[in-house]
């Protein structure tokens, strides 16, 4: 007879499998990706896997403060991405000013 | 009611991890940052929020699922914030899409 407890903790193994290669061919990514932005949105999509892991990791344990861990991480990863896309934005500001004081 | 409860945590666990592997899958395939950027936020968002609602939903406790359900609606309002974001700056600095593209109208202008 199947329990219950033996349903999801094989259902949560499966989805740590699948979540771990998920996460590498992110990881893969932020390696190879040509551009700065390429890499910036690889690191947002590790976050939301960081996410699920920390889901995944509070069935299998049974702690419910980790879906409080899970929202700060999401709130940090938010924070991260609009940071990085104001440095894009400036950094092309600063290029652009030293070629025209360049010229 | 154990068994029903238990089915749905491994159908939502099975799924969410589903849809991360698409969007990891998504972000190694396609050609530019901004059909990466679909993949990214439209799958992976909704992979962490499948995840999170399993865990919600196997505690058992009202209070932890209210929280959960918190976090995914917090997750779906700021994925389209931050791709927009992103993806605004990047054009904005010379990041263009892929040759494949047919056409680009902020560039046209």
């Amino acid at each position: 007879m199947i329990t219950p407890a033996a349903i999801v903790s094989a259902a949560a193994i499966a989805a740590l499998g699948i979540l771990c290669i998920a996460l590498f061919v992110t990881v893969w990514r932020v390696i190879a990706g040509p551009t700065l932005p390429d890499r910036i949105l690889a690191l947002d999509m590790m976050t939301g896997i960081a996410i699920g892991f920390i889901a995944v990791v509070a069935v299998r344990t049974g702690f419910s403060l980790y879906i409080d861990i899970a929202i700060a991480l999401g709130l940090v990863g938010f924070l991260a991405t609009v940071a990085f896309a104001r440095f894009v934005l400036s950094r092309r500001a600063v290029a652009s000013g030293t070629q025209g004081r360049g010229e | 009611m154990d068994y029903a409860l238990a089915i749905v945590t491994a159908v939502l666990l099975l799924a969410g991890a589903f849809f991360a592997l698409v969007a990891a899958i998504g972000i190694a395939r396609l050609p530019d940052l901004y059909t990466r950027m679909h993949a990214a936020s439209k799958a992976g968002t909704v992979g962490s929020g499948l995840l999170l609602l399993a865990a919600g939903l196997y505690s058992g406790e009202l209070a932890v699922l209210a929280r959960a359900l918190a976090g995914f609606l917090f997750f779906i309002l700021t994925a389209p914030v931050s791709a927009h974001l992103l993806a605004r700056a990047s054009h904005i600095s010379g990041y263009f899409p892929a040759d494949i593209s047919v056409r680009d109208d902020m560039r046209m202008r």
